[in-house]
């Protein structure tokens, strides 16, 4: 079948099970299960009313824990264990954690993925604030938001192939094509560098290509931020004689400042996660391996799923502080 | 601020400059790429793509037409054409016989060749050459000319990547691929997720708040460690490597920011359309379906955007579901990381494939922002 004959099937076969589901299921409660009348009319409809938030929850329910709960205790366990050769596996305790810590790539992914996370963040979320303040009361500010914002519907991917055209590099001598190093040569008389292919600096320079996507997003969230400040504080400053810079960082700042938490710990968590951006301009060659990379490759080239399960858990160890401090504020924010 | 007194027009001059010039910077990258697309690989391996824009400068090589064409006017031999090919709009500003003089004349200035004949070129390409002997030999001779050419765009690009048949080469496979992989995975945990979220906003039962902690626990697992177990599971029950795969796993991945965004906005529906609703013997199925859905439309609409954005340009999902070892089922991010490594050099095919899987997100984004923006508020957690 054609398949985007199979995908319209999907969407009319999918659609359909789950009003089915729902629809069908509060039916056989209310109708035959705990019908609301006859002499039990008032138990039964206590009854239903207990089963029914579970029938609505179910498929949610089930799907979370098979696609995102189960996998997780899946990889800690393929973590500790070793497939043999011709079938099933053996439990091998930290073998495959002790073999990942004797690799140099590893460690070079570990170091790269902790100068991303102390670069991408910050320089995001302060790119975003600085966009956020200075759009703030200017006419055309909408028009400047949504150009910045623009590359967050930009695949990782896409945003690769822009930027490695921004970085290109052409024979000293010939007309450079690249951006970079067309200002590089032209205005700074510098020989043409291949920015990609040299060690440590080209971190920075696929850094630049997440900091350009996430940049939006930190803007948005903080231009609601500033946007809700009491116009009373700032007014408050101003009659006190503060100037524009005390407002800013003395006044409205502090006022935002969760806000600017969330936002950093949200693009923490995409740089965490970070694979497509390197995997497209480098591969992780030329020493710009990241962990999702380098698991990616343990998994699908070398085929290792012991030391990619254990790559994997690293990161998830990563993410375990966020995720922790993520749930206590939300169930504090709910009481 | 803008009552400040004494400092506002110099502060509000700053203020739009920078603006301005980060606009310009965030733009640049992505201006870049687009007008690439439009240029043949010739112009884009000799200027860069800024220089398209305005009229180039550049030398030419041409050849006057054959000997073999020339007329004979009274005792004089003549050949006359124009340099160029039709339609040429370039204009001459300088021209010589030889590689080492290439601009030794003016357009409208007649060179002397010697016993090889008087040759004259005019700014708009049209030349004469005459000689009191015949012309001889196959080809015409060479003239160097320095000619202002203005932009010129095409679409040639475009018709390769989006026509032709070149498995290699063509996104219009990949383009489809990856509609057929968005759009059941948008909707679907749409309608899954609606339910649940209503279940954890509106419905009292034990263990509320533990499900509502798990979800926004989940919103953040990585989903590097679902890789493994999943494909295991998918190869296990004989899904495979396939278009059902992919769309179960973006339905699972999805679904923690779906019931998360939605129950954020359904909590905060008026209490008292709800309550007397049940009042009036509505069951919780009714409300649901009559009530909380159609006033949710801006969260679903929200989330739709996001989970489409998230799906289109996602590479690693459709790497590790969807895409086999034959490669029919290969999605356009995908199809891109191919050309970047087989044709990393043939920008004009590598700008146009880019832009053609970006061209997509861009409508919806700029078409539906407001909501994206309002999800996007709503979604990061407080």
């Amino acid at each position: 079948m054609h398949p985007a004959l199979q995908g319209m099937l999907t969407i009319v076969i999918g659609v359909g099970a789950c009003i089915t589901y729902f629809w069908g299921s509060n039916q056989f409660l209310d109708k035959v299960l705990y019908p609301p009348k006859g002499p039990n009319a008032g138990r039964n409809i206590n009854r239903a009313n207990i089963i029914r938030p579970w029938l609505f929850l179910f498929p949610a329910v089930f799907a979370l824990g098979l696609y995102l709960a189960y996998p997780v205790v899946e990889t800690l366990r393929l973590s500790v264990t070793q497939r043999i050769p011709g079938g099933g596996s053996e439990f091998v305790g930290l073998d495959n954690y002790t073999q990942m810590f004797g690799e140099q790539k590893f460690w070079e992914a570990m170091r790269n993925n902790m100068m991303w996370l102390l670069v991408v963040p910050a320089v995001s979320t302060a790119m975003g604030l600085l966009v956020a303040q200075l759009t703030d009361r200017i006419k055309w500010g909408a028009i400047a938001k949504s150009l910045i914002f623009m590359p967050m519907a930009i695949s990782f991917v896409g945003a690769a192939v822009i930027w490695k055209l921004v970085y290109d590099a052409r024979p000293p001598g010939t007309e450079q094509i690249g951006v970079l190093n067309a200002i590089y040569v032209g205005l700074m008389d510098g020989e043409p560098q291949q920015w990609l292919t040299t060690p440590f600096w080209n971190n920075f320079f696929l850094m630049i290509v997440l900091v350009w996507i996430q940049t939006g997003f930190a803007m948005v969230i903080l231009s609601a931020a500033l946007r809700g400040i009491p116009e009373e504080t700032v007014e408050a400053a101003i009659v006190d004689g503060a100037g524009p810079f005390q407002v800013f960082f003395k006044i409205k700042v502090p006022q935002i400042m969760g806000t600017i938490v969330v936002v950093w710990t949200t693009i923490t968590i995409v740089v965490l996660k970070i694979f497509d951006i390197v995997f497209a301009m480098t591969n992780g060659q030329w020493e710009t391996q990241v962990l999702a990379n380098y698991m990616y490759d343990k998994l699908f080239r070398s085929n290792d799923w012991g030391v990619g399960s254990a790559s994997a858990m690293v990161i998830m160890l990563l993410v375990t502080p966020i995720l922790v401090w993520n749930v206590y504020n939300a169930r504090k924010e709910m009481r | 601020m803008d009552n400040i007194a004494g400092t506002k027009s110099s502060l509000t001059w700053a203020v739009h400059i920078s603006v301005a010039v980060l606009v310009a910077l965030w733009l640049f990258p992505t201006v870049g790429l687009f007008v690439s697309s439009f240029r043949t690989a010739d112009q884009i391996a000799t200027s860069g793509w800024w220089k398209a824009l305005f009229p180039q400068e550049q030398n030419e090589v041409l050849r006057t037409a054959a000997p073999d064409t020339q007329i004979q006017e009274g005792a004089l031999y003549v050949i006359e054409g124009n340099l160029f090919e039709t339609g040429s709009e370039s204009e001459i500003s300088a021209w010589g016989t030889s590689s080492r003089e290439i601009s030794a004349y003016a357009p409208g200035e007649t060179a002397d060749l010697g016993e090889d004949g008087r040759l004259t070129v005019m700014a708009d390409g049209t030349y004469r050459y005459e000689n009191d002997t015949a012309f001889e030999g196959r080809r015409g001779d060479r003239v160097f000319v320095t000619a202002t050419a203005p932009p010129e765009f095409t679409l040639d690009n475009y018709r390769q990547v989006l026509l032709s048949e070149d498995a290699t080469d063509s996104m219009a496979k990949a383009f489809f691929n990856t509609l057929t992989v968005t759009i059941p995975a948008t909707i679907i945990p749409i309608l899954i997720a609606a339910f649940a979220a209503y279940a954890l906003a509106w419905m009292d039962f034990p263990g509320r708040a533990l499900l509502i902690a798990a979800v926004v626990g989940l919103l953040v697992v990585p989903l590097q460690l679902a890789l493994i177990p999943l494909l295991k599971l998918h190869l296990g029950i004989g899904i495979g490597k396939g278009y059902l795969g992919v769309w179960l796993a973006h339905t699972g991945f999805g679904l923690p920011l779906a019931i998360y965004l939605l129950r954020n906005y359904m909590v905060g529906l008026p209490r008292d359309i709800i309550e007397n609703a049940r009042v009036d013997g509505a069951s919780d199925f009714q409300i649901f379906v009559k009530i909380i859905l159609p006033l949710s439309f801006p969260a679903l609409a929200s989330f739709a955007i996001f989970q489409f954005l998230w799906t289109w340009n996602d590479l690693l999902v459709a790497l590790v579901f969807l895409i086999d070892s034959t490669g029919e089922t290969t999605v356009m991010t995908r199809q891109i990381v191919e050309l970047l490594g087989t044709r990393g050099g043939n920008w004009e095919i590598l700008a146009t494939a880019a832009f053609v899987s970006i061209a997509v997100p861009l409508i919806v984004f700029f078409a539906m922002q407001k909501y994206l923006v309002r999800g996007m508020l709503a979604g990061s957690v407080k």
